[in-house]
């Protein structure tokens, strides 16, 4: 997945979960069962649990996570130490999934390449999630003309294509040749998907927003006297976050993908940073004497991408009544 | 209905103003020498420089460059690069093939993602539903980059089925597999899109009635279901066109494609910011009316749609 603006796209818009409806009302999917009545979190995670899908995603994100933290659990190999005598060697007992063109442990970098990602990733989400969030309910909550410039900036950043954009914007902020460490070049490339991702989940909080707003408790709140500040953070804030967080949980998948499509492009990490991306790029060269390079970044990728992509389908599945 | 295209025609001009500004910006706070190696090893002399400035007006404020640049633009005129060729003569080499691109990854998404879709959304749960409903969180999780390759690898190099990148103005047949790359995610969310459409659908009233009045099988889901199921589908087909074109870059540079992607990359590189621009103008611009155009197809499918 390399466009992540299209990520909203693998909950299709006819399928989005009709959230008001679905935190408003605790009795949402209890009339079926007897037991005690469950609140519509309680019995999402009732469903849950009972899906294997669940469980194999949750436990494969658990192993990334645990490999972006502590690498040194699945390896003692250093990524960067090259031996040219070894190059492009196949995989064997010694080197499992072989060596690269400079003789490097390609398990060693696939493990230690873990981490890029998912940080970019995780960072990523997060940002948009609060960008797109705070700006999305802001226009939702004000409507009038704050709703209707706040929609035309997001149209604009919705228009500029995905790719094209990062690529001006990674170029114009980190130009090829440019010595920066490790950490702002990460930032960089979170900040430029931050600001091509946004609109996305502020129209998702949006559209929550503005259906949950004319609900009986909001009025009762203010009829009560209460701020907008109180009622944006007690009321509206708790109803309308199931469907931006389903959304993050894939978002999380395609930044991953999206990272790693930038670094393949050369204009997002770059090395000595060790991440799938570039593996995959300095790999591509080389596809057709020694595709084992190739195979097993994209493979750990693909998994990754796959684990958190299914994660949130299964939640939007257990959080949308509808489908059950 | 008129006075609703007018509206949004004119919401259109701000996103439009804003998305070029944008890009003209951003391509103008790219650092580096547009002049550097223009002229062989030797830097460029100053008469040169400063008539280049001139006729660019380079030295005017970002304000006034990117004013000048969309009053010609308005006026039709593209400009020239720094090469001096006609910026329109390089947009009219460089898109079609990327149209062409797009257009063939459409029809594949289209015709593969409906089939799976019907199929499956008519009989839900069986084999065919999850084995469809997995490979399609498999596409949607591989990185285009990542199928372009494998496709490449295996067809063009291990089976030598297809040459591994295709000629400078290319047929369509030379697209399928590209274009296949291109249109993989988006075949994953047709399916998906059309399954859930077509299963919602199926317990509707009007089916009921339709099955209830004797009518046969074919009919009912031919005429009847269909019909009605496929409006989420073509208005995401319709939208998906302007993304496929900007998303194009990636499987133009696998497939060695000569289209907007591979123009765009190398212009960001020289700094030829009116090239840039230019080709994002023509893309946003589909895109936005694309956009219209579905909003549009969307009241003439489904007649409970009014706009005033």
């Amino acid at each position: 997945m390399s466009d992540p603006t299209m990520g909203s796209m693998v909950t299709p818009p006819a399928e989005q979960p009709t959230v008001p409806a679905t935190t408003v009302a605790p009795d949402a999917g209890t009339p079926r069962r007897k037991e005690k009545p469950r609140g519509l979190l309680g019995d999402a995670w009732y469903d849950l649990r009972r899906k294997p899908l669940f469980w194999i995603s949750t436990a494969f994100i658990l192993l990334f996570v645990l490999m972006a933290a502590f690498p040194s659990l699945f390896t003692s190999v250093d990524p960067s130490h090259g031996e040219l005598s070894r190059s492009r060697v196949e995989p064997s007992a010694n080197g499992w999934f072989g060596y690269d063109v400079q003789g490097r442990d390609v398990y060693a970098r696939v493990i230690h390449g873990a981490e890029a990602s998912i940080v970019v990733a995780v960072l990523a989400t997060i940002g948009t999630v609060l960008l797109g969030g705070t700006i999305g309910m802001l226009a939702g909550y004000r409507g009038g003309w704050v709703d209707a410039i706040l929609s035309r900036v997001a149209d604009v950043f919705f228009g500029i294509p995905f790719v094209l954009g990062a690529i001006v914007i990674l170029f114009a902020l980190n130009p090829p040749g440019s010595t920066r460490d490790k950490y702002s070049i990460m930032g960089i490339v979170v900040a430029s998907l931050v600001i091509l991702t946004w609109p996305v989940s502020m129209r998702i909080m949006r559209s929550a927003v503005l259906s949950t707003k004319e609900a009986d408790y909001i009025v009762a709140a203010r009829a009560m006297g209460a701020g907008p500040g109180r009622i944006i953070l007690k009321h509206l804030l708790p109803n309308c976050l199931a469907p931006v967080l389903v959304y993050s949980t894939i978002l999380i998948g395609s930044f991953i993908g999206a990272e790693a499509t930038l670094s393949f492009l050369g204009v997002g990490l770059k090395s000595p940073v060790v991440s799938w991306g570039i593996m995959i790029n300095e790999a591509q060269q080389f596809i057709r004497v020694s595709p084992f390079l190739l195979l097993f970044p994209a493979g750990f990728l693909v998994v990754a991408v796959l684990s958190f992509v299914m994660l949130g389908e299964t939640v939007r599945e257990a959080l949308d009544p509808k489908l059950r | 209905m008129g006075r609703y295209v007018l509206r949004r025609l004119l919401q259109l001009i701000p996103v439009f103003f804003g998305t070029t500004f944008l890009i003209y910006y951003l391509v103008w706070a790219v650092p580096g020498d547009p002049f550097a190696g223009k002229c062989g090893d030797r830097r460029c002399p100053d008469s040169y420089i400063q008539f280049m400035t001139e006729k660019y007006h380079l030295d005017d404020p970002i304000w006034m460059q990117y004013g000048t640049y969309m009053k010609n633009l308005l006026q039709g005129d593209f400009g020239q690069n720094f090469s001096g060729r006609d910026i329109s003569d390089i947009l009219i080499t460089a898109y079609p093939n990327t149209l062409k691109l797009a257009l063939v990854a459409l029809a594949i998404e289209a015709l593969i993602g409906l089939t799976a879709g019907v199929l499956t959304g008519l009989r839900r749960n069986g084999f065919l539903d999850n084995l469809v409903l997995v490979s399609t969180l498999f596409l949607i999780a591989l990185p285009t980059f990542v199928t372009g390759f494998v496709l490449q690898y295996l067809f063009g190099v291990q089976w030598k089925i297809i040459n591994p990148t295709v000629s400078n103005s290319p047929t369509f047949a030379e697209l399928l597999v590209p274009g296949f790359v291109l249109g993989s995610i988006s075949m994953a969310y047709i399916a998906r899109l059309a399954r859930t459409s077509i299963a919602e659908n199926r317990r509707a009233d009007y089916v009921r009635t339709a099955i209830a009045k004797g009518l046969p099988q074919r009919r009912v889901v031919g005429v009847h279901l269909l019909r009605n199921s496929l409006i989420p589908v073509v208005t995401y087909l319709g939208t998906d066109l302007g993304a496929l074109m900007g998303g194009a870059i990636i499987t133009e540079g696998i497939f060695g494609i000569n289209g907007i992607g591979r123009t765009v990359y190398r212009s960001i590189v020289t700094k030829e910011g009116a090239v840039v621009v230019s080709i994002v103008v023509v893309l946003v611009l589909v895109y936005l009316l694309m956009n219209l155009l579905v909003d549009l197809l969307y009241a003439a499918l489904d007649p409970r749609i009014r706009y005033e």
